[in-house]
């Protein structure tokens, strides 16, 4: 009797929590400046949302993607964020297409207590460690190692440093700067050049003035490293030229056209989906999603969307395994996320670490013919 | 050394000079700073690079481009400025300000938000000259520049029209008295200075690519190249943007890259406070 | 000819002033009762700050007739002075934040005086010359300000209290704002007001009666610059993170707007102005990808119509109701 009218209680606000949708508040820069990653984000955001409730939903329960606009601008993200959290009161946030908008924005998640998967980049987004704060792309510092590891694999012991004047830029020129000596690398020339610039042959002119310099990294993206692409040939520098994850995109290589041949960089293998081997643990997940975006949007895939896949699936999975959407349980749910196959590589999740790629997730490309190839 | 910083100052440079020009034609006619002249100019390189994508030759997507531009001054002066007669010099020029996000907006509905190559006039083989070397689309940059200036030269000292725009600058009660229409000129103004924006636009698209946001800069440094020439200055206008290109260049080169916008404003603000009208600035007589 | 702008600078009469000082108090007090959550609140916030800012600027540009481009420099001065100072120096943020203040008015009086000798256009460019520096050095020693992607900034605290949440930084906002507004129409109707009123007609009539134009332009200059700043470190300290983009010529632009939008020469015109341009952006955002566009349009419609600002055109409209002559 008793219970059985305790069971019928239940049931009801159960019953109207089913129908309750799981809000995913998403904050990326869809316009401005870093549009190169919000527009893939949010178009992966909402075909992936589409497909999940297209298949049943999660637990049971439809997906309500919430998203804004924050354009590359730090107070705006701040005003999103406050608007997702208390008056869309979404369940998780997903985004933060720059580093500034993260770091701006990770204060109200922590005190909140909403879990926040970052689609940035910088180290310092996870390093102290945050307790509601997680992201999926590789930390600029494993691009600097990644691309210092291959410098030493080919002789290369002097390099020079070219790079713009954004976050993106600085931050990973600061890390590149940290972590040189300790795979063996001196920092010869270290040059930069402004948004919105048109020529930086007076600052690659400098960089071959250098004596010993034996091969330039630079740390950028937009349209800067294009540029920069373009009148290093034109310069006639023969030294290699590496480029940052920042540009891991086919369109650099349309705008650099023939003077991108030969540039290397770390990018995730997502780019190279097709021509993986049969045997590479990655291929499933990545040709399955190159696959799917490129059919619905008719644009070559990008990492950068990858990243929003692998946010909104890490959150989906953790979802899964908490059985709720109640926001400590699901991030304790993340935190413990082991062997996870996403776009950039496999997922090891730990208290100590909220991002769990390790270097193996970032694979070397060198463009040739006007396409990727995998440096073995 | 010296000569490759000295030709990617003067490549630069000319683009500056370009969109001095059109900021300097539109104030002689209305004392207006027209903020939306950067968009101009992206308006010329975005539309290039969609009529070539779309299948247009090069020659005729620039000048496709070139007629779109003009046309966007043309209504640009007749919906806005011209229904804000009367109204301050500030008004109108926050109603710039307006078409400037407005056109910027439009931009990414009508193209989108990414970045556009556009090829070069005549290839990418880089030249050597003199120890440096230089793309193609330099000589074209140059070559066309100097051509335009020849062409608006002749236009503002030989024709009717330009020398009646140029009465207008002097002194436009005195313009209207003698017959000249001042609304004529206002709007022949905006429509030569989209065209030149939109010159600007599509000769730099091969070196630097274009996007819909590439106007917010050039527009910046294309004013600041005017106002240090002499706020209303053809050949002030001129030699600001060279000027600014070489300091741009010279200083990246020998001082800082990375503070080379920095020695540019400097070297401004410096010339400003000896010369407060201008290099080449007529000294503005007020009526007390 | 003039060779700037040519809004009408005569004062309200002392009544009205203080009336229209009355109502923003009331709006201010009564305004919470309607806010549902946190986030209103921060717009609620973000409104007073720029209208700070727009309070000073408005007494550049609209009373003594100087436009500036560069203002959102001294915003982002006062921004990283106090958050430099608090969080590598060890500043208490109740020294900082006054300290930041007058800095940034003592390095507005250095460089006004040079800068002021300029005119009109010539002026804009010298102050957008200003403000670009200062926002390009902002972003590139990133060891110092952390570049690009900014710095985080102490809570503002006092006595071992630190200022957190919406609600207390509202009322906080809400204090220094209807302060700052008593005091701007404080000088406005003093002796000094006037005399910056008489240079905005004409420089060299003021002259010749006995008024120091470029005493009194620096002066304003130096005023606004101070209000900019405070707004900027007040900013900083609530959200707690500042970056360069604050400082940045769009940042500027987008101030001089809130001025004119709102009406120049009229304090209320900027406090106005502040708010519907820093709202309407939020707004906007069901627009998505029409944002822009509506935005850039609205602006455009709005100043046609209304080409002296919005708080002018709706006075006139009202005194013609009223059958007072226009």
């Amino acid at each position: 009797m008793v219970p059985r009218v305790f069971l019928a209680a239940l049931l009801v606000p159960i019953a109207v929590f089913a129908q309750e949708p799981i809000r995913i508040g998403a904050f990326l820069s869809v316009t401005g400046p870093a549009a190169f990653l919000g527009d893939p984000e949010q178009k992966t955001l909402e075909l992936y949302v589409e497909k999940l409730n297209a298949a049943g939903g999660v637990i049971g329960r439809r997906l309500q993607l919430v998203a804004y606009d924050s354009a590359g601008d730090a107070e705006k993200a701040r005003a999103y964020v406050k608007r997702l959290i208390e008056q869309d009161k979404v369940d998780v946030l997903v985004g933060g297409s720059t580093t500034g908008e993260t770091m701006a924005a990770l204060p109200l998640a922590e005190t909140a207590g909403v879990p926040f998967i970052s689609l940035a980049g910088a180290v310092v987004i996870i390093e102290p460690v945050k307790k509601w704060v997680f992201k999926t792309p590789h930390t600029d510092r494993m691009a600097c190692e990644k691309i210092f590891i291959d410098m030493r694999a080919r002789g290369a012991t002097k390099a020079a440093l070219i790079s713009g004047a954004g976050g993106f830029d600085k931050s990973m020129r600061a890390e590149c700067v940290k972590v040189a000596g300790k795979h063996g690398v001196q920092i010869v020339a270290d040059e930069s050049y402004g948004a919105g610039d048109t020529d930086m042959t007076a600052q690659l002119a400098k960089i071959k003035g250098t004596p010993g310099v034996q091969a330039v990294l630079n740390a950028g993206f937009g349209q800067g490293p294009a540029i920069v692409t373009k009148n290093y040939r034109q310069l006639g520098l023969g030294a290699p030229l590496y480029q940052s994850h920042g540009v891991a995109s086919k369109q650099y290589v349309k705008l650099s056209g023939d003077a991108a041949e030969g540039v290397r960089l770390p990018a995730a293998a997502l780019l190279v989906a097709e021509t993986l081997p049969a045997s590479d643990a990655q291929k499933k997940v990545v040709v399955a999603y190159k696959q799917e975006y490129e059919k619905r949007f008719n644009q070559e895939v990008s990492t950068f969307g990858g990243h929003a896949y692998d946010g909104l699936m890490l959150y989906v999975e953790a979802v899964k395994g908490a059985g709720t959407t109640d926001k400590a349980k699901v991030r304790d749910a993340l935190e413990n996320v082991r062997g996870y196959m996403g776009t950039a590589g496999v997922v090891n999740m730990s208290a100590q670490d909220h991002m769990g790629l390790d270097l193996t997730a970032f694979r070397m490309l060198e463009v040739r013919k006007g396409d990727w190839q995998l440096v073995q | 050394m010296l000569a490759q910083y000295v030709l990617s100052g003067l490549t630069v440079g000319a683009i500056y000079a370009l969109v001095a020009l059109g900021f300097a034609i539109i104030y002689n006619a209305s004392h207006v700073i027209n903020f939306a002249q950067g968009e101009f100019v992206m308006i010329g390189g975005m539309a290039t690079a969609g009529f070539i994508e779309a299948g247009l030759n090069l020659p005729l997507a620039a000048a496709a481009a070139i007629a779109c531009a003009t046309l966007v001054g043309i209504l640009l002066e007749k919906l806005a400025v011209e229904r804000a007669r009367g109204a301050s010099v500030v008004t109108l020029i926050i109603i710039t300000i307006g078409a400037s996000i407005l056109l910027r907006g439009l931009a990414t509905l009508v193209w989108d938000k990414r970045i556009h190559p556009v090829p070069g006039f005549s290839g990418e083989q880089p030249i050597a000259f003199m120890g440096a070397t230089l793309l193609p689309q330099v000589l074209w940059v140059l070559g066309v520049s100097a051509a335009a200036l020849a062409l608006l030269w002749w236009f503002f000292n030989r024709t009717l029209t330009g020398k009646a725009m140029l009465a207008v600058s002097h002194n436009p009660l005195a313009a209207r008295l003698v017959g000249i229409s001042v609304r004529r000129v206002l709007l022949v103004s905006f429509a030569l200075s989209a065209a030149l924006g939109a010159l600007a636009g599509i000769l730099i698209a091969p070196i630097s690519f274009t996007s819909w946001d590439v106007g917010v800069m050039l527009g910046l440094k294309g004013f600041a190249a005017a106002i240090l020439g002499g706020l209303g200055s053809g050949p002030g206008a001129v030699a600001g943007g060279l000027a600014l290109g070489l300091v741009e260049s010279l200083g990246a080169g020998y001082l800082s890259s990375a503070y080379k916008d920095v020695f540019a404003f400097l070297i401004i603000l410096a010339a400003l406070v000896f010369l407060p009208d201008g290099l080449f600035g007529r000294r503005a007589a007020e009526r007390v | 000819m003039s060779s700037f702008p040519t809004a009408s600078s005569a004062a309200a009469p002392p009544s009205a002033s203080r009336r229209s000082l009355a109502a923003l108090a009331v709006i201010a007090a009564l305004l919470p009762l309607v806010l549902p959550n946190a986030y209103t609140y921060e717009v609620a916030i973000l409104v007073g700050i720029n209208a700070i800012t727009c309070i000073g600027l408005n007494i550049l540009i609209g009373y003594a007739g100087q436009i500036s481009l560069g203002h959102a420099g001294f915003f982002g001065l006062g921004a990283y002075g106090t958050a430099l100072l608090a969080s590598r120096y060890g500043w208490p943020t109740f020294v900082s934040l006054p300290a930041a203040t007058v800095s940034v008015g003592a390095l507005a009086w250095l460089v006004g005086r040079p800068i002021l000798r300029l005119r009109g256009h010539y002026l804009a460019m010298g102050t957008l010359g200003l403000g670009v520096i200062v926002s390009i050095v902002l972003a590139t020693e990133d060891r110092i300000t952390g570049g690009p992607d900014g710095m985080a900034v102490p809570p503002l605290s006092a006595f071992g209290f630190a200022i957190a949440g919406e609600k207390a930084w509202y009322w906080i906002i809400a204090a220094v704002l209807v302060t700052c507004v008593w005091l701007a129409q404080n000088l406005i109707e003093s002796p000094r007001g006037r005399a910056l009123r008489a240079l905005h007609g004409s420089e060299i009539a003021a002259g010749a009666a006995g008024i120091d134009a470029s005493r009194h332009k620096l002066h304003a200059f130096v005023l606004s610059a101070v209000f900019a700043a405070l707004a900027g470190g007040l900013a900083a300290h609530y959200a707690g993170f500042i970056t360069p983009a604050k400082a940045s010529f769009l940042h500027s632009i987008e101030l001089v707007t809130m001025v004119v939008f709102g009406g120049m020469a009229s304090t209320a015109g900027a406090v106005v102005g502040a708010a519907v341009l820093t709202t309407l952006p939020q707004l906007l955002t069901v627009l998505k990808e029409y944002e822009t566009v509506t935005l850039g349009a609205v602006m455009m419609l709005t100043m046609i119509a209304m080409p002296r600002g919005l708080i002018p055109t709706l006075e006139k409209a009202l005194d013609a109701a009223r059958g007072k002559p226009v």
